[in-house]
């Protein structure tokens, strides 16, 4: 296929001026695989895509009829198959603790697989579209489109000596990387799939989570102290406080989602948003806009990845980590960002429901759907939005987030008991809330706004200029005036 | 619930909380301590499961093994006396004594309680509801003085840590001069 595009060059691009350049254009991409490859190729893989279409009909047709409701076969909901499984070894008679250790088996499988089939494919993902924000072609050498790259990685990961430092706690020093795992994993349990499709469909699910993803800090608390390092130290502490912050906010969003649901089980809350046909992403958007900023700063996204700020303090608190140790931090990043994922679009975006899709296509798929969106958004941000600065962020935590996310819960309390009281129809009174709770964000946000002292930037933004507010030697000077 | 399944799981639990504890006191570095705290307080929480009380345990990994012990760890990096001994305490004699009593209070709960009522079918006959509902209901109707009372409680003590931390007038004047319009509406805010 390399033939093909060097036969066919691309029109009015003067000649590489680079072999590397060269190398670049040269890769293949799928359209002019498809084209390049030979007749018979091309007639098979219209015919595969073909029966692919006819096999998707004849599902849905099957879907259609109703002849897949509830049983073991309906692929719509993995619960049915595992419920039929726990119901067929009851009938054996072997005790009700078989059938639910096998199920309990089963899921925590299910959802350890998925985990570690997308953080395999995640970092490619993310490197791929990061690359693409910047204009660059991403990893793309290892295997057929680069695909392979996380395995090389892991690979060269594994080989690599593990480092312990000098003086470093070595009994602490081995947990962190284990211990960082555990809460990443825990928080899918509660997560809904599908209606029977829930690992742990506790009635205490929301505060299960918020709970759950407090536990992280210590891990990497305990990472940051044993490696006797000032940077790692640095980056431990940065991760304390933020957290003491952020968890803040988080809950107190999370709080207006309660309200409205009245109910902390998460199937329930997707439930809700299912009867009412809206997501509470249009009723508060300031609860989401909270809880998105506030889990960037939790499980150290970027633009608030302060905590291993790779310019101020090497790589915070797993600088002292090398080898696959410091694979696991990487990797349990990116797990966590699908996690928040999961729990926005559970909290805020309807969940595995959308508008009564959800009867046709496999509602985890409509999960799964929304979690790639959202996760694109993080790497959006990763892409786009430098780093803030320590101060700025514990400061927009305690002055902006928190008053007004009080205030949006007194807002939505009373909205809520309007709610439950009102005779009106469910959508005409939530659509009136969304447009109140709109105009309201915007007024709110303007006015506390110029009260905190934050300011518009003035002059034309689509000039570059060079700045002399932020950083460096001046910036220091106004800091010894002021302090 | 007198299920294997029940038993296996408190014993498991009892021990991890058990050996937690003894780990806070055995640990010579401070931070160990803590740890071993933690660890503690997670086993306590798959306690009140097993108890069925699902909202409780869940708030004891929120707010001890989450918040408290976050809270620790600053005032323990804080402390000029970090590297110290944990064993050269001044206080192992009213720690003792805090210890007896409390242990003298569970005994007498324990014999106190009619276990008959409290084990067995007589258990088992019972409901064990939602219990969040149920706890936020008898928050804010039955116990709503005392749910009151704490809340002033933790205001007062948020206001006293404000003040004890908050720079005298004369320096925020000073401050205010020194700085430009903007800021100074901050401070006043």
């Amino acid at each position: 296929m390399s033939s093909d595009a060097t036969s066919r060059p691309l029109p009015a691009a003067p000649r590489p001026a680079t072999p590397m350049l060269r190398q670049i254009l040269e890769q293949p991409t799928l359209r002019r695989a498809f084209r390049g490859a030979p007749l018979p190729v091309r007639l098979a893989l219209v015919v595969v895509a073909l029966g692919f279409l006819a096999v998707n009909v004849a599902i849905g047709a099957l879907v259609v009829s109703g002849r897949l409701d509830g049983h073991w076969y309906d692929f719509r909901d993995l619960g049915n198959a595992t419920g039929g499984l726990a119901a067929w070894l009851d009938d054996r008679g072997l005790g009700p603790w078989l059938s639910y250790w096998v199920t309990a088996l089963i899921g925590g499988l299910g959802i350890l697989s998925f985990v570690g089939g997308v953080l395999l494919i995640g970092t490619w993902v993310e490197r791929r579209l990061l690359a693409k924000f910047q204009i660059r072609r991403g990893p793309n050498r290892v295997g057929p489109f680069g695909l392979l790259q996380p395995l090389a990685d892991a690979l060269k990961l594994i080989q690599k000596e593990v480092l312990v430092p000098l003086g470093a706690d070595r009994r602490l020093f081995f947990l962190p990387p284990i211990l960082v795992f555990i809460p990443a994993m825990l928080g899918w349990g509660p997560v809904p799939w599908a209606p029977r499709m829930a690992y742990l469909d506790i009635n205490v699910g929301l505060v299960y989570v918020v709970a759950i993803s407090s536990l992280a800090v210590l891990a990497i608390f305990i990472a940051g102290w044993s490696s006797n390092n000032h940077y790692a130290l640095l980056g431990a502490m940065r991760t304390v406080a933020m957290m003491v912050s952020y968890e803040i906010p988080v809950s107190i969003s999370l709080l207006s989602v309660v309200l409205f649901t009245g109910s902390l089980q998460l199937s329930e809350i997707v439930a809700w948003q299912a009867t009412h046909n809206t997501w509470l992403a249009m009723i508060l958007p300031f609860a989401l806009f909270t809880f998105f900023f506030s889990s960037t700063a939790e499980i150290n996204r970027t633009p608030n990845d302060i905590a291993e700020a790779e310019s101020e303090i090497v790589a915070g608190f797993h600088t002292e980590y090398s080898g696959m140790k410091a694979g696991l931090f990487l990797a349990v990043e990116l797990g966590n960002a699908l996690l928040v994922g999961a729990l926005v679009a559970t909290f805020f975006l309807g969940g595995y429901t959308l508008f009564g899709l959800e009867e046709w296509v496999p509602p985890y798929l409509i999960l799964a759907g929304k979690i790639s969106a959202v996760y694109f958004v993080f790497v959006w941000l990763r892409g786009t939005l430098p780093r803030f600065r320590l101060d700025q962020l514990m400061g927009y935590a305690w002055k902006f987030l928190i008053p007004l996310s009080i205030a949006f819960v007194g807002i939505s309390a009373v909205e809520a008991s309007i709610f439950a009281r009102a005779d009106l129809p469910g959508l005409v009174v939530l659509g009136a809330f969304g447009v109140v709770n709109a105009v309201l964000t915007v007024v709110l946000v303007r006015f506390w706004a110029r009260i905190a002292g934050y300011e518009a930037p003035q002059g034309d933004l689509a000039q570059p200029r060079l700045t002399t507010t932020v950083g460096g030697l001046r910036a220091a000077q106004r800091l010894r005036i002021t302090r | 619930m007198d299920s294997t399944g029940i038993v296996v799981g408190f014993w498991v639990l009892a021990a991890v909380t058990i050996a937690g504890a003894l780990g806070v006191i055995a640990a010579r570095d401070l931070l160990h301590a803590i740890f071993f705290l933690i660890v503690s307080f997670l086993g306590m929480a798959g306690l009140f499961i097993t108890l069925s009380a699902d909202f409780i345990a869940v708030a004891q990994v929120l707010i001890y093994a989450g918040a408290i012990s976050v809270l620790l760890v600053f005032a323990v990096m804080l402390t000029p006396l970090v590297s110290r001994d944990n064993g050269n305490s001044l206080y192992i004699a009213p720690g003792a004594l805090a210890g007896l009593a409390l242990a003298a209070l569970v005994v007498f709960v324990a014999v106190d309680a009619d276990w008959a009522q409290l084990s067995g079918d007589a258990l088992a006959a019972r409901s064990f509801p939602d219990t969040a509902a149920t706890i936020g209901e008898l928050l804010v109707g039955r116990y709503v003085l005392a749910f009151e009372v704490a809340s002033v409680l933790l205001l007062f003590a948020l206001l006293g840590a404000i003040v004890l931390v908050h720079e005298r007038r004369d320096d925020d004047a000073a401050a205010a001069r020194a700085e430009d319009g903007a800021a100074g509406d901050e401070e006043a805010a």
